[in-house]
């Protein structure tokens, strides 16, 4: 059997006397979409903190590719592969759309500094190749043709995408994305979903995926976890977690009665 | 994309741009078409460009705020000074060679007050360079080897207009060709957002510190070109004063500008000699600068915008062909521009 690659068990954390997470288990192997649901302020973006060390956790502990993360700083962390997005859009915004992608092509560049500052060959292939790269990239989510627009004009579903392009920038095994279609209308979250698949199987990554689109989370992730005051009251498939009376009371009950 | 043959000849353009300057420079000098006095000017206008461009590392393309950067130019000054003037070489080798070591010690400086004020979030390093160019300047006004209070005399005066030049053009060079590399990517980042630098996989604690000490490494060659130009030096040369108004030429010209330090850097040094009256008054003069450009202008007078002699000439070439273009076709399209 293969070991999955994102492994977290009894996570927890609290601030102050607030129990945040508790108790929270995890196992994600390579090329799963999995769907983390739940009310307002139940965990989800915690858990996002937690696994990219933005938090450090009370209890339990994460390892990523077999590695414990524990003591990494957020870099370190990212580098052995885990990468995110951000619930409130993080980007470069004065930076070019290509320089947000380049700057997480950092450590993929092997260049010294000595040799971008005497512009040695080295620097020229490794930057022509990067830039390359950086324009795939954003060609998987049609933004090629915006590369040198600075990242904070761009329209709020394309600095949602460009997040998630500088994230894959990083090379990473397991990719977090915090409500990826917050703020698109329904074509754009279409889109978005076929584009979540396709870099599923380009790039051979687990997601795990932060949602309230419920028709997003039920299209395309293959297991949903709910989480609710901090702990995980259900999981399953969709089918299984749309028909669990836990959850109709706790998130979609909620919603119905709205 | 640009291209090799593109990129090649954009060095060559500038630094046939860059000869000539010099050129045009000297010619001037060397011709007695101004005053010696105020060739001589030419040389503070130089260090105080490296001093501008160097700060504008950190304050404009890292986004801290260093309050201490005349202390660094301390460090240089006095270590150039007291190498050059124990040493007993010709002065070709000496002098770069002080320069150098006055560049690394300021460095080294700028690691030892980087790593703690850098690692913490927020405004520290304000508050802790600002204590550091006063802790500086204490020290030296207390050491024996320093000359104390009554400084060091008889500097030999090495630092001539050539030299001044050279290590301006070396300073922009090597700002310029840092902020267009991966590293000076992953400085940019820091300033736009920390939390995404760090997610997006960059060391934000060290290139936090490698540009502080980079920008520290050059305000100590400044050091070692404004000691071996007054051949004097005392530690009230380099109190709060001299850092407020190396900021007040960043922040005139446009923070993450380049061209906008040189520009402001020159004009900064020669207006207060142009209107010799108010030399008195400059930093009243400086004051109010400041304030009228932050009413109009806050980001400064060019803002963030860099000065490309390539783009230019492309830009204007442009304009060129378009103009020439109805001449040939007899269209006109003179509504367009
Ligand atoms: N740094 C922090 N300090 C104190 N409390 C925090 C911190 N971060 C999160 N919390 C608390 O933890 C709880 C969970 O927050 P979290 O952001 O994880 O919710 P969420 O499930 O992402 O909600 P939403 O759907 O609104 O994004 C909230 O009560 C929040 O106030
Ligand atoms: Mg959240």
């Amino acid at each position: 059997m293969m070991s999955p690659i994102l492994d977290v068990s009894h996570l927890g954390i609290d601030f102050g006397g607030l129990q945040a997470l508790d108790d929270f288990n995890i196992q994600v192997d390579a090329k799963e979409i999995v769907g983390l649901i739940g009310p307002n302020g139940a965990g989800k973006t915690t858990v996002f903190n937690l696994l990219t060390n933005v938090y450090k956790p009370s209890r339990g502990s994460i390892s990523l590719t077999g590695q414990d993360t524990r003591g990494k700083s957020i870099h370190a962390v990212t580098q052995s592969g885990i990468a995110r997005t951000f619930q409130n859009i993080r980007l470069f915004r004065d930076l070019s759309v290509i320089d947000n992608v380049k700057i997480a092509l950092h450590n993929g560049m092997k260049y010294t500094m000595a040799e971008a500052i005497l512009r040695l060959p080295r620097y020229w292939k490794q930057e022509k190749e990067s830039t390359a790269t950086a324009l795939k990239l954003l060609d998987v989510f049609n933004m090629a043709h915006l590369a040198n627009e600075p990242a904070g004009s761009l329209p709020y579903g394309s600095q949602r995408r460009l997040e998630i392009a500088r994230a894959l920038a990083t090379n990473p095994r397991v990719l977090l994305l915090d409500e990826p279609a917050a703020g698109m209308n329904p074509s754009e979250t279409q889109e978005l979903m076929d584009t979540i698949h396709h870099i599923r199987d380009m790039f051979d990554i687990a997601i795990i995926l932060i949602e309230h689109d419920m028709s997003l989370v039920m299209g395309i992730c293959e297991r949903i976890l709910v989480l609710n005051y901090g702990l995980i009251i259900a999981q399953g498939t969709p089918e299984e977690v749309r028909n669990n009376p836990v959850v109709i009371e706790a998130y979609l009950g909620q919603q119905r009665g709205e | 994309m640009m291209t090799k043959k593109n990129v090649g000849g954009r060095y060559l353009l500038n630094t046939v741009a860059t000869c000539l300057l010099f050129g045009a420079i000297m010619l001037v000098v060397e011709s007695g078409l101004i005053n010696r006095y105020m060739a001589m000017m030419l040389i503070p206008v130089g260090y105080n460009i490296i001093l501008a461009t160097s700060l504008n590392l950190s304050a404009g393309f890292l986004g801290q705020l260093p309050l201490g950067h005349a202390g660094f130019m301390s460090i240089g000054a006095y270590t150039c000074a007291l190498f050059t003037m124990a040493v007993d070489m010709p002065a070709a080798v000496e002098f770069p060679l002080g320069l150098l070591i006055g560049g690394v010690a300021a460095a080294l400086c700028g690691v030892i007050i980087g790593l703690p004020a850098l690692r913490l979030r927020g405004d520290y390093l304000a508050i802790i360079t600002l204590g550091f160019g006063e802790i500086i300047r204490v020290i030296i006004l207390n050491l024996d080897f320093t000359g104390g209070a009554f400084g060091l005399k008889g500097i030999p005066k090495y630092t001539t207009i050539p030299v001044v030049f050279v290590c301006v053009v070396i300073t922009i060079f090597a700002i310029h060709t840092l902020i267009k590399s991966r590293h000076g990517r992953a400085i940019l980042s820091i300033r736009e957002d920390e939390i995404a630098a760090e997610a997006s996989g960059i060391s934000t604690t060290y290139y936090k510190v490698l540009a502080f000490s980079f920008s520290a490494f050059f305000a100590g060659i400044a050091g070692g070109l404004y000691a071996h130009y007054l051949s004097i030096l005392g530690p009230a040369n380099f109190g709060f004063m001299k850092s407020v108004e190396i900021l007040v030429m960043v922040v005139l010209g446009g923070l993450g500008s380049m061209m906008g330090s040189v520009v402001s850097a020159t004009a900064l040094t020669l207006l207060p000699e142009l209107l010799r009256g108010f030399s008195e008054y400059r930093m009243i003069v400086y004051s109010l600068l400041l304030v009228i450009v932050m009413i109009f202008k806050p980001s400064g007078l060019f803002g963030r915008y860099d000065f490309s002699l390539g783009d230019s000439l492309g830009k204007i070439g442009s304009i060129f062909r378009r103009k020439k273009k109805p001449e040939q076709g007899g269209e006109n399209d003179e509504s367009d521009s």
